[in-house]
């Protein structure tokens, strides 16, 4: 088995379903619909392969598997290199799961231009897929950038009224982030003579120029992640694009920050990832209790739920951040528990968007009434986000809070008022929206969750209550991998010590 | 070295000179109902020209005592020129024919500014690196004005032809000074006699000329402070010409700036370092922010290719192996970009004229969508989003000037690239999200629609074919390095 390029093929399966799509011909209905079968089809197939990687995952080691490796550019030593561990493994399976489940979500609410559409979801499964699987550096930064590309398309031409902002401050934001990340890469290149992950991640970068690169790295993932005070590009992308856009900025693309920090900063430059570990307490504490805050006052659901996003994330950077075992498992879990849970609450306003036409919180009220299945699906999912024990969402933030108290106990408390806050806004939202008097005249006659819909929240409904009360398989993945990263981490640190007291 | 060596080794350079001659007479018998057939003579003409290049034996030899040098470096240029001077050919046979201008000189004069781009390549000497210029930028001044009775294309001819010769004048006396002080135009003499200087570093004058032969070169390439010219060329200029402006005399300057720089100043490189810095970041700047207020497509791509040019720059600044190959592959990468960019350009046609304004492509995706979409390559390509050509010409510029620790230059210049990636977007924007307007005329061509299918595909999985390019760049660059 071990000569079957499963990870190659689970990148670019996505890619044959847009040759499918091209070359589909016909008049507009018989496009659209075929369309719409092949890209549920890949999207599934490519789910499926990619089950396989979790099945033979050997969980008993720290070393990246189902490696595949070619030269590309020898003189530079540059290859085609692909591999997965414990902390990308779950990434992959996150982007492939989601990606169905989008084209599920889309199916009625895209109408125009759905071969373009289709095309640029798979295009866009491609890059996850590939920036997860990654073990060459450029090669990580092309599919991390070209990901802007489906993704611009996808919020300008299907988005909302203010589509065209959005789009343009989406795009420019995460650029201008990630060419300062591509100075660090040419840095770390011309440094250690490669671009190969592994590699470098033995490779000792010299103090003076971690603090660099650690910036630069920084200014990249943050914008992605995002951090505050960068974050302002994800409010405005989230409210404009689609919703199976949101589903995949939230689920996936946020996660690329997080799973950058984890890779690169952490690993490759310890020195300064300890170094700036207290400024990255203060921006997630910041953002935590700020965006929640803000996500208090929000009128518009899809904007409290992205103010919510950047909450969360500040709890995955906390977590990272702690280095310890625990805070680091918790990052990783909660980021894919926040992939599942954001992902399955932007498609639950994109329920009553499909019906109404209308974000607006006040618009609804006493949907209880006529909508009692999709009621239950958002308590679930509600309740997910706020860290209900039984969900994930408690398991994740539960672990970084662990992490965090051995590390530094302010950061610990004042991140868990952000939990009592997070409560605050999800309950205030869903009673808002879900209980009330039923008076909308329109709300009347709104109908209840199709069997569509029903098949879209489904796996999610399983995933979060899976996760939220049997996390071990899901652990017992990451684990090897992580005590591994951090087994590294304290060994380089504890090397730059001594240094700097012979130094004396 | 006897004369049969002498010639055998500039062999392309006197086929495409005869042949050029040849066509010239052909055209003036055969009136101007020939042009097409003589264009596509041309056409062949370039090709056999460059499997002559391509055969020609490896390493390096000079000939004509000194004045002439055939290397890998020459070699690739040589070609790259070729290809893109027969690539913009094509796309003005249909265009010519259409508006009226279906002079034979056309296809002839083009020929001529080849000549002159792969002498000024192969120049070994400051005398025939002149010769070279005058030879293309005579040729050019025509082509700008080529169409006569249009006013605008007169101006863009005459303005070229005034801020040219003034160039022109810069970068003689420029040389002047060098030959004064440093008493050879030969490149190699001039090499040595740097060389042996080096401890007592160079004599003023010397320094005084190489910022002028600077000013002279840099006026070639369009770039920042020597740029005012291009953007109102372009305009006038009719587009095919503004095509072919854009990209084959600019490889060929490019590739000339280079060597002058490395060989025969290769010593003097912490003098003219810190005036390339500037030129680059300057023109980068300049390329980013001024291209974002434009309305008409041919001035955008004037400033873009402005920024261009202050990205090769950034490779010469580093004044590395790694920077020469990166010139080397950018300029590849470039060629084809604005090859397929200007070949859309010529499709923007309404009742059969053509449409420069760039609002006019609003919804392009819509009526257009293959169009839309290959310009949408060139967009994202050329603001150097990956897995695009345009990124990797950037990635090995900026390796360079890494290497050459160039961190400002290289953290200023991606910033330029994000400023940049602003108006290229607003181009996608415009193709992709926006209501349509009236249709283009169809069919555009099939000259036009096989160049852009072409170039596109380059353009789009060019990550395929990045290590044979590579490679070659890298045996071109380092001939220039092996003495």
């Amino acid at each position: 088995m071990e000569s079957f390029p499963v990870l190659s093929l689970t990148t670019f399966l996505p890619l044959v379903g847009v040759l499918f799509i091209l070359i589909v011909r016909g008049d507009e209905e018989t496009v659209a619909k075929n369309a719409r079968g092949a890209a549920l089809w890949t999207s599934a197939g490519t789910f499926i392969v990619s089950l396989f990687l979790w099945i033979n995952f050997d969980a008993s080691t720290a070393d990246f598997q189902f490696v595949e490796k070619h030269e590309w550019i020898p003189a530079f030593d540059i290859s085609y290199h692909l591999g997965v561990d414990g902390i990308s493994m779950f990434f992959v399976l996150l982007s492939t799961a989601l990606t169905p489940i989008c084209v599920l979500a889309s199916w009625k609410a895209i109408k125009t231009r759905v071969r373009e559409y289709m095309i640029a979801f798979l295009i866009l499964e491609t890059m996850m897929i590939g920036t997860f699987v990654s073990l060459d550096f450029l090669l990580f930064y092309i599919f991390f950038e070209g990901v802007l590309i489906p993704m611009f398309i996808i919020i300008g031409v299907w988005g909302g009224e203010r589509r065209v902002y959005s789009a343009f401050k989406f795009f420019l934001f995460t650029l201008a982030g990630s060419v300062l990340l591509l100075v660090a890469i040419l840095a770390l290149h011309f440094e250690a003579g490669t671009t190969d992950i592994p590699t470098l991640l033995a490779f000792q970068v010299p103090a003076e120029m971690q603090f660099w690169l650690w910036l630069a790295f920084f200014a990249s993932f943050a914008v992605k992640m995002p951090m505050w005070p960068v974050h302002t590009w994800l409010p405005d992308a989230h409210v404009e694009a689609p919703t199976a856009g949101s589903v995949i900025l939230a689920g996936v693309l946020l996660k690329m920050g997080g799973y950058g920090f984890l890779r690169f900063s952490i690993p490759m430059l310890p020195l300064a990832s300890d170094q700036f570990t207290p400024m990255i307490y203060a921006l997630s504490v910041i953002a935590i209790i700020y965006t929640s805050l803000v996500a208090l006052v929000q009128e518009d659901m899809k904007k409290l739920i992205a103010y919510s996003s950047v909450a969360h994330m500040g709890f995955v950077t906390i977590g990272i951040f702690t280095a310890t075992q625990q805070g680091i498992q918790g990052g990783i879990f909660q980021m894919l528990s926040h992939g599942v849970i954001s992902a399955a609450l932007f498609l639950c306003v994109g329920v009553v968007y499909d019906r109404i036409h209308s974000r607006e919180i006040s618009r609804y009220g006493g949907l209880v009434e006529r909508m009692p299945k999709y009621a239950l699906v958002f308590m679930v999912f509600m309740l997910g986000s706020v860290g209900l024990p039984g969900t994930s969402g408690f398991i994740g933030e539960f672990l970084v809070l662990v992490g965090a108290f051995q590390d530094n106990t302010w950061v610990a408390l004042l991140a868990t008022t952000g939990i009592i806050l997070g409560a605050a806004y999800m309950l205030f939202l869903y009673r808002r929206v879900i209980f009330g008097k039923l008076e909308k005249a329109d709300l009347k006659n709104i109908l209840d969750l199709e069997p569509r819909e029903v098949a879209i929240f489904a796996p999610l409904l399983v995933l979060v209550l899976w996760m939220g009360l049997w996390p071990q398989p899901f652990l017992d993945v990451m684990e090897l991998s992580v005590s591994n990263l951090l087994q590294n981490y304290q060994t380089a640190l504890t090397a730059a010590d001594a240094l700097t007291v012979v130094g004396r | 070295m006897n004369l049969a060596a002498d010639l055998s080794t500039a062999w392309p350079e006197i086929f495409v000179a005869i042949a050029a001659m040849l066509l010239l007479m052909y055209g003036v018998f055969q009136g101007n109902q020939s042009a097409r057939l003589i264009s596509w003579l041309t056409v062949g003409v370039m090709f056999v020209a460059a499997i002559l290049v391509l055969s020609s034996p490896a390493g390096r030899m000079v000939a004509f005592n000194g004045m002439f040098v055939v290397d890998g470096f020459a070699a690739f240029a040589k070609v790259l020129l070729l290809l893109g001077a027969a690539l913009t050919l094509i796309l003005a046979m249909p265009f010519n024919a259409r508006e009226g201008i279906p002079q034979f000189e056309f296809p002839v004069l083009v020929l001529f500014a080849v000549l002159g781009m792969m002498m000024m390549v192969s120049a070994n000497d400051l005398m025939s690196l002149y010769l070279g210029i005058e030879l293309q930028s005579l040729s050019l001044y025509v082509l700008a004005a080529i169409r006569r009775d249009a006013l605008r294309s007169a101006e863009a001819g005459l303005k070229y032809f005034v801020l040219g010769a003034l160039s022109s004048g810069i970068l003689l006396y420029g040389m002047t000074l060098v030959y004064g002080f440093a008493g050879s135009t030969g490149f190699d003499n001039l090499a040595n006699v740097f060389a042996a200087g080096a401890e007592e570093g160079a004599p003023i004058g010397v320094i005084g000329g190489l910022v002028f032969i600077i000013a002279g070169l840099a006026f070639k390439v369009s770039a920042v402070p020597f740029h005012m010219w291009t953007p109102d060329v372009y305009e006038g200029a009719p587009t095919p010409v503004t095509a072919f402006f854009a990209v084959a005399p600019k490889i060929a300057a490019m590739a000339l700036f280079v060597r002058v720089m490395l060989e025969p100043f290769g010593d003097l490189f912490d003098q003219w370092q810190q005036v390339i810095w500037f030129i680059s970041l300057a023109s980068m700047s300049l390329g980013a922010f001024a291209a974002i207020n434009q309305t008409n497509i041919k001035r955008l791509m004037a400033y873009s290719s402005i920024g261009h040019m202050g990205f090769v720059l950034v490779g010469l600044a580093a004044g590395n192996e790694t920077g020469a190959q990166g010139v080397l592959l950018y300029l590849t990468v470039y060629l084809f970009m604005n090859v397929g960019t200007f070949a859309c350009i010529l499709a923007m046609r309404r009742q059969d004229r053509m449409v420069e304004d760039i609002d006019q492509l609003a919804g392009l995706s819509r009526t257009n969508p293959k169009m839309a979409l290959a310009l949408a390559i060139f967009m994202f390509s050329m603001a150097g989003i990956p897995p695009l050509a345009g990124f990797f010409g950037k990635y090995y510029v900026f390796l360079a000037a890494i290497q050459a620790e160039l961190y400002v230059l290289a953290i200023v210049g991606l910033l330029a690239s994000v400023v940049s990636a602003f108006y290229y977007l607003r181009i996608v924007k415009l193709m992709y999200f926006d209501e349509p307007l009236d249709t283009f005329d169809q069919p555009v061509g099939r000259e036009i629609s096989t160049i852009v299918v072409g170039t596109s595909a380059v353009t789009a999985l060019f990550i395929l074919v990045l290590w044979p390019v590579l490679a070659g760049a890298a045996v071109a660059a380092a001939t220039l390095f092996a003495a």
